[in-house]
């Protein structure tokens, strides 16, 4: 079986996001960098699903070498080998194009993403891929598990869940709680700087989306406290003057 | 050229979050000159339907095949692009739902259209330019961003538009039938589970929201966050530790690696703020934080507080909403 996991590289979860000052990028400045957290759910279940049925895992970025860190992290956590398609990101459309290339070229079964990308929560890459490639996505997956070709999933949907059964190739876009991400081990680490990273050139065609300004969301006006002798006071307020009951 | 608007249904009804939908895409339809047609997908009864006139829809699609009543991404897909080619749609709405960003990114390739997730207002024109505002680093901050194809896909956030209510309106309800194969139901559920709601409201359609985190000390104390969420019709959610150690279960999990919810009321009880979580919350209309630490952060994002322990200050709250009534 071979898995292809897709892995987008992101501000860490702690980061107080800021813009420059012309509002159009972000600023870089004391950020780090991480696996997009979902990610990190379908790079750890492609890992254990190969130690259970044979196979190779590949990473796949779309991104500039200053994500080759966290390709290299990826490594270290139990992939076999990484692609970068050497190319700034400049929307879905144009990393689903890039995915759908490699997928298509390397002849993967399945393709794992994370369910968003926690830096433009697009929630759009693996529908794309999918629809590129003409095969089945499910997301965002809570289960994925493997008996020969045909996969048996839990496909969230709002207030439940679908069991969904797919034949390989598929795409599916993993969440909590398919498996608890591995971090690297110095083992690996070690053996993940000899592993193959090939990089690429970009093909297909350009954005069909363009981000002009960044904005920050407006700032409270400041909490008001209420005594908690009279925490019924707190009610008659959400009543009366936020009027939200 | 028309406004095609995607309306997703649940036993009969159509969900709060189509019916923002529908209202969006007739003021998009309007200030285009046109007109908003729905196709309706789910389990949809003719009246629902015909009501959305009130949100401003003049004509409804709905195709009644049974297969078509749980989600199928492929056979949803093929169904709104026959509908959007039949009425010509340059626009197509739908909500930022699981289901509307499964079925807008397929349809985004299929029909070449550029597709905006997670969209907070109507979309304006600059300089020839289609702009729309969305939500970005997992609720830190918003961007514009211009749809540079004809086509555009718009997937609107839950409860940032205002649900239009023209009373008397009704809309035409239309058979539709896209021809749909059985390898259009490849990704057909086998089983569908829903989950029990406290309160009867699913976390991400609620507009009032009670929350648990680490200061509820233990599952054994939830029924002070239930009852107080089942007085004021609200859904129960917490934060991420909560989850994993399995106090409350996963889908009720919000921030940055959870749900990101928008309700008008947010009650935070016992929850410290971390930036992790205020991500998934802090498009709240109204935050209010319940915590015995006056320097918890969360305090610093809310707009209503009160410092005091949640054993005490819960029931006191359950009892003034049941006076109030
Ligand atoms: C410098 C820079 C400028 C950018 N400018 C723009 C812009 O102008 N407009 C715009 O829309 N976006 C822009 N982006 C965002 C970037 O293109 C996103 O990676 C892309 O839009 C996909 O994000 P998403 O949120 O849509 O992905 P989602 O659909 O939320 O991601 C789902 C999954 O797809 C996979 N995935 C996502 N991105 C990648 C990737 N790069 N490589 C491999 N797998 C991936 C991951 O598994 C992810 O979990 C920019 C990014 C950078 C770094
Ligand atoms: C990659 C990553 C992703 C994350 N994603 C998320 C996410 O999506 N959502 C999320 O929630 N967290 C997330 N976290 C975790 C986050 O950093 C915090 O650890 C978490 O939100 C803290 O949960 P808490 O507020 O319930 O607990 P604590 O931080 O332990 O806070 C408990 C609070 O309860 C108060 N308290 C205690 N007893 C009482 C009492 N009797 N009465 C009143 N108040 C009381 C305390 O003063 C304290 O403020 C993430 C972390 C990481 C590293």
């Amino acid at each position: 079986m071979k898995f292809l996991v897709c892995i987008s590289n992101v501000p860490d979860t702690t980061t107080k996001i800021t813009f420059t000052p012309d509002n159009k990028e972000l600023n870089k400045a004391g950020v780090q960098f991480v696996i997009n957290p979902w990610d990190e759910y379908a790079l750890t279940r492609a890992i254990e699903l190969k130690e259970q049925l044979g196979g190779s895992v590949t990473v796949l970025n779309v991104g500039e070498a200053d994500t080759e860190p966290n390709i290299r992290k990826a490594l270290a956590i139990g992939a076999d080998d990484a692609i970068r398609v050497n190319a700034k990101p400049t929307d879905a459309f144009f990393v689903a194009q890039q995915i759908a290339a490699v997928a298509k070229d390397g002849g993967y079964d399945v393709i794992l993403m994370g369910k968003e990308s926690i830096d433009y929560n697009g929630f759009q890459v693996h529908g794309m891929v999918g629809e590129l490639l003409g095969i089945p996505t499910v997301a965002p997956a809570m289960k994925l598990d493997m008996s020969g070709n045909t996969a048996t999933l839990e496909r969230e949907i709002e207030g439940g869940k679908e069991i969904v059964e797919v034949q390989t190739p598929f795409v599916v876009s993993c969440q909590e709680p398919m498996c608890e991400p591995r971090i690297p081990n110095m083992r690996g680490i070690m053996t993940a700087r000899t592993k193959p990273l090939k990089v690429v050139e970009a093909t297909g065609q350009g954005a069909a989306t363009q981000v002009t300004e960044y904005a920050l969301p407006p700032k409270k006006q400041g909490v008001k406290l209420i005594d908690a002798e009279n925490a019924g006071d707190l009610i008659r307020l959400l009543r009366n003057e936020a009027k939200v009951i | 050229m028309s406004v095609l608007v995607v309306v997703e249904c649940d036993k009969g009804e159509v969900k709060k979050s189509s019916l923002e939908v529908a209202s969006y895409g007739a003021q998009v339809a309007q200030a285009l000159g046109t007109t908003a047609t729905a196709i309706a997908v789910g389990e949809a009864s003719e009246a629902s339907l015909a009501s959305l006139g009130e949100q401003g829809i003049s004509k409804v699609l709905y195709d009644n095949e049974a297969r078509l009543k749980e989600f199928v991404n492929g056979a949803y897909t093929k169904l709104i692009a026959a509908a959007a080619e039949q009425e010509q749609a340059q626009v197509i709405v739908l909500a930022n739902s699981n289901i509307g960003t499964s079925v807008g990114s397929r349809l985004a390739v299929r029909l070449q259209a550029s597709l905006a997730t997670n969209v907070v207002e109507l979309p304006r024109v600059e300089g020839g330019n289609f702009i729309v505002k969305r939500g970005a680093y997992s609720g830190k901050a918003f961007s514009d961003v211009v749809l540079l194809n004809d086509r555009k896909i718009i997937a609107v956030k839950k409860n940032s538009i205002e649900a239009l209510h023209n009373a008397g309106q009704t809309a035409q309800v239309q058979s539709f039938s896209a021809q749909l194969a059985d390898t259009d139901f490849a990704d057909a559920p086998k089983q569908v589970i829903m989950q029990e709601q406290t309160g009867g409201v699913p976390l991400p359609e609620a507009d009032k929201v009670v929350s648990g985190g680490r200061g509820m000390k233990g599952p054994e104390n939830w029924h002070l966050i239930e009852d107080l969420a089942k007085a004021l019709g609200a859904a129960t959610a917490c934060s991420k530790p909560v989850s994993d150690v399995d106090w409350r279960p996963h889908h009720e999990h919000v921030g940055q690696t959870g749900i990101t919810v928008s309700p008008n009321l947010y009650i935070a009880c016992g929850i410290s703020g971390a930036i992790q979580h205020l991500a998934g919350v802090n498009s709240s209309k109204v935050i209010v934080v319940i915590n015995k630490d006056p320097e918890a952060p969360f305090f610093k994002a809310a707009d209503y507080g009160i410092v005091g322990d949640v054993f005490d200050v819960l029931p006191k709250l359950t009892q003034a909403v049941k006076e109030l009534g």
